[in-house]
């Protein structure tokens, strides 16, 4: 039979296409060709070469604040992952105490990203706000606006409140699902509780970590509304992140140039280190 | 290994439970003799797990006390009873090697390196698993993981006892047969006290000097397989053991004859009866005879099963099940002839003695 050829079927993607363009493909492509020109306005522009990229690469400005950036990521990770596989080990595995925990657990997510810098910018405020009052009375010397240590302290306190829940949830999930058989057999076995917890738990959440740990890198790289609200990347430049750095560029200064430059190459870290770590974790998986 | 001593153990799952005289496990008394192998036998729900666990110490019972060697291990936790148990679903560590699983339980206990190197490779090599040894165990099979749970359980030398909680219910009737035979083997070299939990009761006759049926939470009978067969001392057992079960129909007994809708059944003894309750017959398919002049049945249909058939009839309204060699022909006008020496006198369930 011969066969009949009709490409007609192609206009069937095209909505898709259509949708992606609109929705991805062209804002990119807008800033991407924002990153090579220059523009004084008028809607005209000038072809400027790699000069941003260059640019920014040799500016004090950008590698300091990713490197508040990559501290931040890697403190914030270095407690809310252990907190949260050890807060999911103690949650109760059944009984009424287990909705309970649950909700508690889900209401930090549930709060809009600006509530949560609202809450702590008065909390922490040192005239009216309890926390950052009761301090200064007790004789602690906290005061997240003038000092830099403070802000970060406050910064970092409030993801921790944010968002260890999140680890929590996933872990939870995954240590319920171990049947009870497990912890008897290592009861028959003799296991110590590290044991158990090494060879049990940890396996079993594995994959529930590595998602947990990609999902708060690359949110706590993408920082922005909380330490905006709080800090406003203050005092000075100590609480300025890529994301708010980014914004004062684009939106403050109105160099869209520099700020496309930057957009580009911040996604490019986002999506290297998402790329190594997921690489390197799928790899030991394969291997085991 | 050790004699373990069931000192009125009973068990409810709650406080509630308890009050109302729910009971898992009603009263169970025994002794288990060192070295023996136990077979509990019973459907799903009747309280062996339970008993199995109370054993292991994963549960502590609500009453009673539990020894053994005589030394009361009640308080005791799980660790320190220095009991194996092998589960009905396969529990192996994921990130081990199947080595690293096996000397998990040896290690955990310090056992010396040397020591925990010879023991293991003993164990492989009994349970045909040394060519994955080096593997690791996330990525085999059900009956593998099963095997090296069955190996696991095996590999202390000093333990109390080993329990094994229905554990070839994942493994495929091939290796059903090679396993349950090995284990045999293994109790014989061993001189374990071993516990088989089981609903099966082909797995529980082959492997177990002694069965224990459990009903309803409640031991009903400890004996040999041909004890239990040939004199089941509750219908339930008589129920379900044997293929098919009992055959067992409510009676009036006077003196040396039982009565069943008006026909006469001579029986071996005089039943010592107390006057009490429901009393029934209950003769095994194979003591029943066909031959003409017997008692009058109703044949419904014969069922031929290769090397043996049975015959599905009618007795005074009662069905009947009877087992006849395949070459036995069945005469028009047959009837019915009971054993007497194989018919026991069951009141309000349980087996009466007879005396002579």
């Amino acid at each position: 039979m011969e066969k009949t050829w009709n490409n007609k079927a192609w206009f069937m993607v095209l909505p898709v296409l259509v949708l992606v363009a609109f929705s991805a493909v062209i804002p990119l492509m807008t800033v991407v060709n924002y990153s090579v020109q220059d523009t004084f306005g008028n809607n005209e522009f000038f072809w400027n070469g790699t000069q941003w990229f260059t640019d920014l690469l040799r500016s004090q400005r950008f590698w300091d604040s990713l490197s508040r950036n990559l501290i931040f990521s890697g403190i914030i990770l270095a407690l809310e992952i252990p907190l949260g596989i050890l807060i999911a080990l103690n949650m109760p595995k059944k009984g009424a105490w287990v909705s309970v925990c649950l909700v508690l657990m889900a209401l930090p997510l549930l709060v809009p990203w600006n509530v949560v810098g609202t809450i702590w910018q008065i909390f922490g405020r040192t005239d009216i706000g309890l926390f950052g009052y009761v301090a200064n009375a007790l004789g602690f010397d906290y005061n997240y606006v003038q000092d830099p240590v403070d802000a970060w302290l406050t910064v970092i306190v409030m993801d921790v409140w944010h968002w260890t829940s999140l680890v929590v949830l996933l872990c939870y999930a995954s240590l319920v699902s171990i049947p009870d058989a497990y912890y008897q057999a290592a009861k028959i076995d003799g296991a110590s509780r590290l044991a158990v917890f090494r060879y049990i738990q940890l396996p079993k959440m594995r994959r529930v970590l590595t998602i947990a740990i990609l999902l708060r890198f690359m949110d706590s790289f993408m920082i922005y509304t909380e330490p905006f609200v709080v800090t406003g990347g203050g005092p000075g430049n100590s609480t300025t992140f890529l994301s708010i750095d980014l914004v004062k560029m684009a939106l403050g200064q109105f160099d869209l140039g520099p700020a496309a430059a930057m957009s580009i190459v911040y996604f490019l870290i986002i999506l290297l280190f998402s790329w190594v770590f997921y690489t390197v974790m799928t790899a030991s998986d394969a291997q085991n | 290994m050790a004699r373990i001593t069931l000192d009125h153990i009973r068990h409810a799952y709650s406080p509630e439970a308890e009050a109302r005289g729910d009971y898992a496990l009603k009263e169970v008394h025994h002794e288990w003799e060192d070295g023996g192998a136990y077979a509990l036998l019973g459907p799903s729900g009747c309280g062996k797990t339970t008993l199995l666990n109370i054993i292991s110490g994963l549960i502590r019972p609500s009453g009673g006390r539990i020894a053994f060697n005589g030394v009361d291990v009640t308080d005791l936790p799980t660790e320190a009873r220095n009991i194996a148990q092998v589960f009905q679903f396969p529990v192996v560590y994921d990130t081990m090697t199947v080595y690293d699983n096996l000397a998990f339980p040896l290690r955990n206990r310090h056992v010396p390196e040397a020591q925990v190197d010879k023991r293991v490779r003993e164990i492989l090599a009994m349970t045909d698993l040394e060519s994955m040894a080096k593997q690791r165990a996330r990525g085999l099979t059900a009956d593998q993981k099963q095997k090296i749970s069955l190996a696991r359980g095996l590999v202390r030398a000093d333990v109390n006892a080993i329990l094994f909680d229905e554990p070839l219910t994942v493994i495929d009737p091939h290796l059903k047969w090679m396993l349950r035979s090995q284990l045999k083997q293994l109790h014989r070299s061993s001189g374990f006290t071993m516990v088989y939990v089981t609903h099966d009761q082909t797995e529980a006759l082959t492997f177990a000097d002694k069965v224990v049926v459990m009903y309803e939470g409640e031991i009903v009978q400890i004996g040999t397989p041909t004890e239990l067969f040939e004199r089941p001392s509750h219908t339930f057992v008589g129920y379900f053991i044997g293929s098919p079960g009992m055959n067992v129909m409510p009676a009036a007994v006077q003196g040396r004859t039982a009565v069943i809708g008006g026909q006469e059944i001579a029986l071996a003894g005089t039943p010592k009866l107390g006057g009490e309750g429901r009393i029934e017959l209950g003769i095994r398919p194979e003591f029943v005879r066909l031959e003409r002049g017997g008692l009058p049945i109703s044949i419904d249909k014969v069922e031929d099963i290769g090397r043996q058939k049975i015959v599905r009839a009618r007795f005074a309204g009662h069905p009947l099940s009877i087992v006849l060699d395949e070459d036995q022909d069945i005469p028009a006008d047959a009837g019915a002839r009971f054993e007497p020496g194989a018919i026991g006198i069951y009141a309000n369930s349980w087996r009466v003695g007879m005396e002579a």
